[in-house]
């Protein structure tokens, strides 16, 4: 049996046809299996969805109750046979229930990673490195001009930043699933603990990660904050509000971006951004080019963002490497999270 | 060096010039001499070391990456310096502490590597600078890289920025000058006035802005003057202006110039060439140097005349672009002073007097000069705003004769009023003329560099000829302006889905007669050029309009643009006719 035989590439994504599903397809099928709530990977109007808890509520929170003809919860570690494959799901450190799909069929393990990312993060269960034969990867940030760096440090600039001027509101732009939250619960881990403000777009996945018992401290709306008040604090907002008018709202704000783009000069000047805040949901090129040497596995499938570094480095590895050009994934690589609800980075 | 790369990190993100000028002043204030003189003159650009050659840094960076994966970076990335210091990982000092093996964790290994090993000793602008001025061409290369070893990411971009001579942080000469003049609460124009007796690290400039001596002596005999500059004339705004009250001129197509020449204290005549901004272009120029005999100072347009004819911008970028200046430049392309105000006449400053005075004064100056190099821009007569709106539209018939290549459009000025510095609403409007408009098609984009670097923002476009095999689009131009940020998501987003083939980082983008991409492009003007494929070179191409609505095959044809060339060919002969008949009539 040939990797092919589990898992190929179709117009609708990546397909396992001995077990009758697509993995995070991009248009509607009968059975899908979803890593996680990012709504480039997460569509609504599926048969039937397999997912962890988190991702379930997650699309449950973003399309309504009906996203899905039926649903099926799995938990990091269990495995399901699907057809003619074993599924197993595993953390994927990349956001709140995010998960990495190991199929399985005749001995040949094919891991669809979805987005990772391999280093801590305090909304999310740390990625778990999964031997195997074939890797998909991503390749968001697959050039090695993409090293983050260390996000405390990132997080640390931003409260200099405000004790430097208190006179000022601090906006800054996260994406509103996974990347809100995490810079909220690093500034909690930082041991600030006056109240944070967000925008209205990000309201209910913020109260459905603190409910989910990830210690966010006092988080308000920014609506509902005078403009005098918003001065010498943190406001989250999504990308694309940060150029808005709602940002007038906000006393000679300080326009920062949390994202790994904001690495390279140019992205940072593109959206005007005073202070670039390099802190990313997606593994690096250190973490991307470490975790395919230690996955042990010898084919490589490149699926979105920077496909041709990453399969040129692997290839040099003496691995074989390919790009799936799945069309649909990603789409932050254009738009930098100007389309809020599309990409994330 | 750490605060130095802070302060050019900082400026580099900072798109208002009163936040430049804060953080400018800012450093100038806190931090101690001579580092500060030094970080002065690498904003001034008055250091005097050889650049280090683009070719230099590469070959360090080829040494610990591999090529593919350096060009791929390189394309996105857009910026040289940048991407080294991206790319760039510094090898373990000899004897120091080794580099810690691969964890999986980025972050982890960053932190590990600050803490454990010993911090190297802080790298002084001073003594980069230093060194740099005294270091042999042969030891540029390995200095370096013991300097990249020891620098953090931001040092790392500014060291190479600094050495590649290339600093583009959106700082002029005279906005540095600004904030240093703020230190000691000083007009910019006294720094100005002293600026070309300083030399780095400026100490006594510093010491006199602080108060702590006497202002430094040297008085510049030929300083600059901010220069007076226009507003575009709107649909309408004619309409509430009297035409008796203001004087025409072509607006030329070259550079804006200010040609001073004044006496030093030991009686020499001193002469120099200064851009709008303020920068000194002598040296680049010493053709028309050598022609400012004459105590004053010019407002005019630098231009090349060859045989009494000026000629095209493409030619005078030609000589722009070269860097050094040989005599075969000169001789090839000699420059010329089209003057039309001004500023200083001897001694006198005369920018207070109403324009028609200085007009008088300057045609007087001029002849006194008596210098083939340097003329009077001619004024354009009317009555009506009718006579004006002709003159416009065929500046060849209406005195531009066989300059009217090199006219970009009309200059009115009110004829009472003063030279103010700035851009003051009213005394002085431009009125350029309407550009030709054609629908092209996407052939091929490029990624652009600076801002856009990450965006395929550089278009070729093509129109429809007679190819052997039926009808083909035959490239005409590039453009990579005119077009919104949200319009330019769009056609990245185009361009990236519609690849049909990659040459290096050129994407070829579908072109067929159902499927691609219209243009609409408008451009300046159009000369037959041996050089293009299509047979014709367009000036100043920018995309107007997106035309999703259009098929390829509706666009324009090359035929339109031989037709565009025939009638402006044509109109250039008719001037001869236009002069006749004046002739005939006076």
């Amino acid at each position: 049996m040939r990797a092919e035989d589990i898992l190929l590439r179709t117009p609708a994504g990546i397909c396992c046809k001995i077990g009758g599903f697509h993995i995070d397809p991009t248009r509607a099928v009968d059975k899908a299996v979803i890593t996680h709530g990012h709504s480039d990977h997460a569509r609504a109007g599926h048969g039937a969805v397999l997912a962890t808890h988190e991702t379930l509520d997650l699309m449950r929170l973003r399309y309504g109750e009906n996203f899905a003809g039926s649903v099926q919860t799995i938990r990091y570690g269990e495995t399901i046979t699907l057809g003619g494959a074993r599924v197993t799901f595993h953390p994927a450190g990349h956001v709140f229930g995010s998960a990495q799909v190991a199929v399985e069929a005749n001995g040949l393990r094919v891991v669809a990673s979805g987005d990772y990312k391999n280093i801590a993060d305090p909304t999310c269960t740390a990625f778990e490195l999964v031997q195997c034969d074939v890797f998909i990867t991503e390749a968001t940030f697959g050039l090695p001009v993409f090293r983050h760096g260390n996000p405390e440090a990132e997080i640390a600039k931003l409260l200099h930043s405000v004790r430097l001027f208190p006179d000022r509101a601090h906006l800054v732009g996260a994406y509103p699933l996974g990347k809100a939250q995490r810079v909220i619960a690093m500034l909690r881990q930082a041991r600030y603990d006056q109240p944070i403000y967000m925008h209205g777009a990000m309201e209910k996945i913020t109260r459905y990660y603190a409910c989910r018992g990830i210690d966010l401290g006092r988080v308000e709306l920014a609506r509902d904050a005078k403009k005098a008040e918003l001065a010498g604090r943190i406001t989250l907002c999504p990308p694309s509000t940060l150029k808005d008018l709602w940002s007038r709202r906000f006393p000679d704000p300080v326009t920062c971006f949390a994202s790994g783009w904001m690495r390279v000069r140019a992205r940072a000047r593109q959206h005007l951004v005073e202070l670039p805040l390099v802190i990313s949901d997606h593994a690096d090129w250190s973490g991307l080019t470490a975790t395919i040497t230690a996955t042990g596995a010898s084919d490589i499938w490149v699926t979105h963002g920077q496909e041709e570094a990453l399969v040129h480095w692997s290839t040099s590895q003496g691995l074989q490497a390919r790009p799936l050009d799945i069309v649909g994934y990603g789409d932050e690589d254009e738009t930098d999270g100007a389309i809020e609800n599309r990409g994330e980075a | 060096m750490n605060r130095f790369a802070e302060l050019l990190d900082r400026l580099a993100y900072e798109p208002g010039r009163n936040n430049k000028l804060r953080l400018m002043t800012d450093y100038f204030r806190s931090t101690a001499d001579p580092e500060r003189g030094f970080a002065l003159a690498a904003l001034t650009g008055a250091l005097g070391f050889q650049h280090a050659k683009p070719s230099v840094i590469r070959a360090l960076i080829s040494e610990r990456v591999d090529p593919i994966l350096f060009e791929l970076s390189y394309d996105y990335v857009g910026d040289l310096s940048e991407t080294v210091a991206l790319l760039w990982e510094p090898r373990p000092e000899p004897g120091g502490s080794a580099q810690l093996c691969n964890s999986t964790s980025s972050g982890a290994q960053e932190t590990a590597a600050g803490e454990d090993s010993p911090k190297p000793s802080e790298l002084l602008l001073s003594s980069v600078i230093t060194a740099l001025s005294s270091l042999g061409k042969t030891q540029l290369p390995g200095q370096l890289a013991r300097w990249l070893d020891q620098l953090d990411e931001t040092g790392r971009w500014a060291l190479l920025k600094l050495v590649t001579g290339g600093l583009r942080i959106g700082v002029s000469a005279r906005l540095a000058k600004t904030a240093v003049a703020a230190v000691g609460d000083k007009d910019p124009q006294e720094v100005e006035l002293i600026w070309p007796g300083l030399r780095p690290p400026y100490v006594e400039l510093f010491s006199w802005l602080e108060s702590r001596s006497a202002k430094p002596a040297s008085r510049d005999p030929a300083p600059f003057r901010p220069p007076m500059l226009a507003h575009a004339l709107e649909d309408g705004d004619l309409i509430g202006l009297d035409p008796k009250e203001f004087i025409g001129e072509w607006k030329w197509d070259g550079i804006r110039v200010q040609a001073v020449a004044g006496r030093s204290k030991d009686g020499r005549l001193i002469a120099r060439l200064y851009s709008r901004s303020g920068e000194d272009i002598s040296a680049s120029f010493p053709d028309l140097i050598d022609a400012l005999r004459l105590p004053g100072a010019i407002d005019g347009e630098l231009l090349i005349m060859r045989a009494r004819r000026v000629q095209s911008f493409n030619v005078l970028q030609q000589r722009l672009d070269r860097k050094t200046v040989t005599p075969a430049l000169l001789r090839e392309f000699p420059a010329h002073l089209r003057a039309y105000d001004l500023l200083v006449d001897g001694e006198a400053d005369v920018r207070e007097r109403p324009f028609v005075e200085r007009r008088a004064r300057l045609e007087q100056f001029i002849a006194r000069l008596h210098e083939p190099r340097v003329d009077l821009s001619p004024l354009v007569a009317f009555v009506m705003w009718d006579d004006l709106v002709a003159a416009r539209q065929n500046p060849a018939a209406a005195g531009a004769g066989a300059d009217a290549d090199a006219v970009e459009g009309i200059m009115l000025k009110r004829r009472d009023a003063p030279y103010v510095p700035g851009r003051p609403r009213g005394p002085w409007w431009k009125w350029k003329r309407d550009p030709f408009i054609i629908d092209a098609v996407l052939m091929y984009a490029q990624r652009g560099h600076g801002k856009r670097s990450s965006y395929y923002s550089d278009y070729t476009f093509g129109v429809w000829t007679k190819g052997e095999e039926g009808d083909a689009l035959v490239p005409v131009g590039k453009a990579f302006f005119g077009f919104t940020d949200e319009e330019l998501v769009r056609i990245d987003r185009f361009v990236r889905r519609n690849t049909v083939g990659r040459f290096g980082p050129v994407r070829e983008v579908v072109h067929e007669p159902d499927q691609g991409l219209v243009l609409e492009v408008a451009f300046e003007g159009l000369q037959r050029s041996t050089r293009h494929k299509s047979g014709v070179a367009m000036r100043f191409p920018r995309i107007s309009r997106l035309r999703w609505d259009k098929r390829p095959a509706e666009a324009d044809r090359l035929e339109t643009l031989a037709r565009m060339l025939e009638k402006i060919e044509s109109a250039r002969a008719a001037p001869s006719a236009a002069n006749e008949r004046d002739r005939i009539l006076s």
